[in-house]
């Protein structure tokens, strides 16, 4: 355990059940400032479970997460995100009866939202922000429609927007291309290297599509039957035999 | 909702000056009128914006109605006419501080939860209204009679219009703050509002105390307009009053600012018709009329005209520059 830097998240042997089902056995990942990483395993192999662990969403039966150097094992969703570790979700959720830009222009920073922001106007420069995100992710021509009138695709880019939107410090991301025409993953990767890259946000992702996982991570993870199975540099996780055999269902 | 036509402001203001000076026989009835819109936009905050339904609205009403009538009767600061807008304020802000404090335990119920547990808080407090001698327990409670000569409800009806105006002014220029997102974002979408880190306790909190605000300035009016204040048909009248507040929302179109004027205004103008030439039958009417509102504008009238006509609302793909 001879860290070369400090993470900005680690979990540490964390277990959730739920009745006699063991979702999530002993896991341990960590995930450095910068980096994208990548987390994979069969249907129902744990991986939702693990993100729902990390952002507070039901209290673990064990072990420890730590956020930036902080404790964050026993603390709820809200606080959470307002420390800047934010999810999206494998459904879509976004509001669906406001337009693209009031959805991202009441997604700023939680700082920002003081009780007298409040009952002030929206500030331009937050309007120009959510503007110039809209246009990030190719939804500018979009931007007055309702959320909810929108295509499935077109609601996870929004919702990725909504996240980049809030400035977190680590986005988990579950199943980011899920449901997304083929031919706009290309653009949807290339976007999230630049989130990475230019606006400096780590990702933690959940894939099922392996080329996608491959091309956007540096590091995988493999859960099976919820625990940790591999771990490391991508091509290695994949050729890595129990992997293999964990996928085409050997047991 | 940004490009609202002048004529409309126009036409309500001479309704609201004019009126009750050309026909002071209905005066009552306009002031009625005024404290309906004021129940309708009051309620929207919640049902609307936020997408909780509170059934226990009327608390605040009631809360003001025993407010100003005991601020009158035993503190009376500068006689009547300052006695008078003091005890509003006061029943306003004892109104917002109820919410604030009821809003600890129900404002974590969601949806039909919280439905039912405001409903509960509506009933229980007529119960502990009739009951309470300090403001007359089920006796009820006169109220001071306005000091002047003639129709005192002219007078009325204009404090009821001012009420109303500011009402709908102050909510205006809310909505148009970011806590009219949040609101949108609790009611889209609870759970991914609070996994964004929005405050949402807070802004409940504030919508509820905001809410009631109005309600309880209303109730000081209607119970002294009455001049007697029952804890249940009056005070705490949640089958009237209570329903009538959710009814004229819903109407109008939830959510807009309009649509509870506009709900308002039609329910109390087929009321009063129901009253005058459905005599025996006006309730059953009434009944009748409440449900096919629900059946066949479950999205109220502004809503429907938003459903079909969206680009009148701002709703547009915008072309490629």
């Amino acid at each position: 355990m001879n860290a070369p830097e400090s993470p900005l998240l680690e979990v540490v042997g964390v277990s959730k059940s739920f009745g006699g089902v063991h979702a999530n056995e002993n896991v341990s990942i960590r995930v450095n400032p910068g980096e994208i990483v990548g987390l994979i395993g069969p249907n129902g192999s744990g991986k939702t479970t693990l993100f729902n662990s990390i952002v507070g969403y039901h209290p673990v039966d064990g072990g420890k997460i730590q956020f930036a150097g902080k404790e964050i094992t026993t603390l709820r969703v809200p606080e959470i995100a307002r420390l800047g570790l934010l999810r999206t979700f494998q459904q879509t959720r976004v509001y669906k009866q406001m337009d693209c830009v009031q959805n991202l222009q009441i997604s700023t920073p939680a700082a920002q939202m003081t009780t007298g922001s409040l009952f002030v106007r929206v500030p331009r420069p937050v309007t120009e922000k959510a503007e110039a995100l809209l246009d990030f992710v190719g939804m500018s021509s979009k931007r007055y429609l309702l959320a909810g009138d929108l295509s499935f695709g077109q609601q996870k880019l929004l919702e990725f927007a909504m996240a980049l939107m809030s400035e977190p410090k680590l986005l988990l991301l579950d199943e980011p291309t899920a449901g997304i025409n083929p031919t706009l993953i290309n653009g949807l990767i290339d976007r999230l290297r630049r989130a990475n890259a230019e606006f400096g946000v780590t990702l933690l992702v959940i894939e099922h599509n392996m080329r996608v996982i491959m091309n956007l991570a540096q590091r995988l993870y493999c859960l099976a039957q919820g625990k940790i199975l591999a771990e490391g540099a991508p091509e290695t996780v994949r050729q890595d035999p129990r992997v293999i055999e964990a996928y085409l269902g050997g047991h | 909702m940004s490009n609202t036509p002048r004529w409309l402001y126009l036409v309500l203001l001479a309704v609201g000056v004019f009126a009750p000076l050309l026909l002071p026989q209905i005066a009552s009835q306009l002031a009625f009128l005024w404290i309906m819109v004021v129940f309708a936009l009051a309620w929207d905050i919640m049902g609307g914006r936020m997408g909780y339904n509170s059934f226990g609205n009327i608390l605040f009403f009631g809360i003001g109605c025993y407010a100003l009538a005991v601020f009158q009767r035993d503190l009376n600061w500068g006689g009547y006419w300052v006695a008078l807008p003091l005890g509003l304020l006061f029943g306003g802000l004892l109104a917002s501080l109820a919410a604030v404090f009821f809003g600890v335990g129900m404002l974590g119920l969601r949806e039909k939860y919280f439905a039912v547990g405001t409903l509960g808080l509506g009933v229980a407090a007529g119960e502990i209204a009739a009951s309470w001698g300090y403001i007359g327990a089920g006796g009820g409670l006169s109220t001071v009679l306005m000091p002047v000569a003639g129709n005192a409800n002219v007078y009325w009806a204009y404090i009821a219009f001012a009420v109303a105006v500011l009402t709908f002014f102050a909510l205006k220029r809310l909505y148009a703050g970011r806590i009219g997102l949040a609101l949108g974002a609790i009611r889209d979408d609870e759970d991914k509002a609070e996994a964004m880190g929005l405050p949402t306790t807070r802004v409940k909190t504030l919508a509820w105390a905001v809410s009631a605000f109005p309600l309880g300035v209303a109730g000081g009016i209607v119970g002294n307009m009455q001049g007697f204040i029952d804890p249940r048909d009056i005070a705490f009248a949640g089958s009237t009053y209570g329903t009538w507040m959710i009814l004229m929302a819903i109407l109008g179109g939830r959510g807009t600012l309009w649509g509870p004027v506009l709900g308002a205004f039609v329910f109390q103008i087929t009321k009063e018709l129901f009253w005058v030439y459905l005599a025996e039958w006006q309730r059953i009417a009434l009944g009748v009329l409440i449900v096919l509102i629900v059946v066949f504008f479950p999205r109220g009238i502004l809503g429907w005209v938003r459903e079909r006509w969206p680009q009148r609302f701002g709703q547009r793909v915008v072309e490629a520059a």
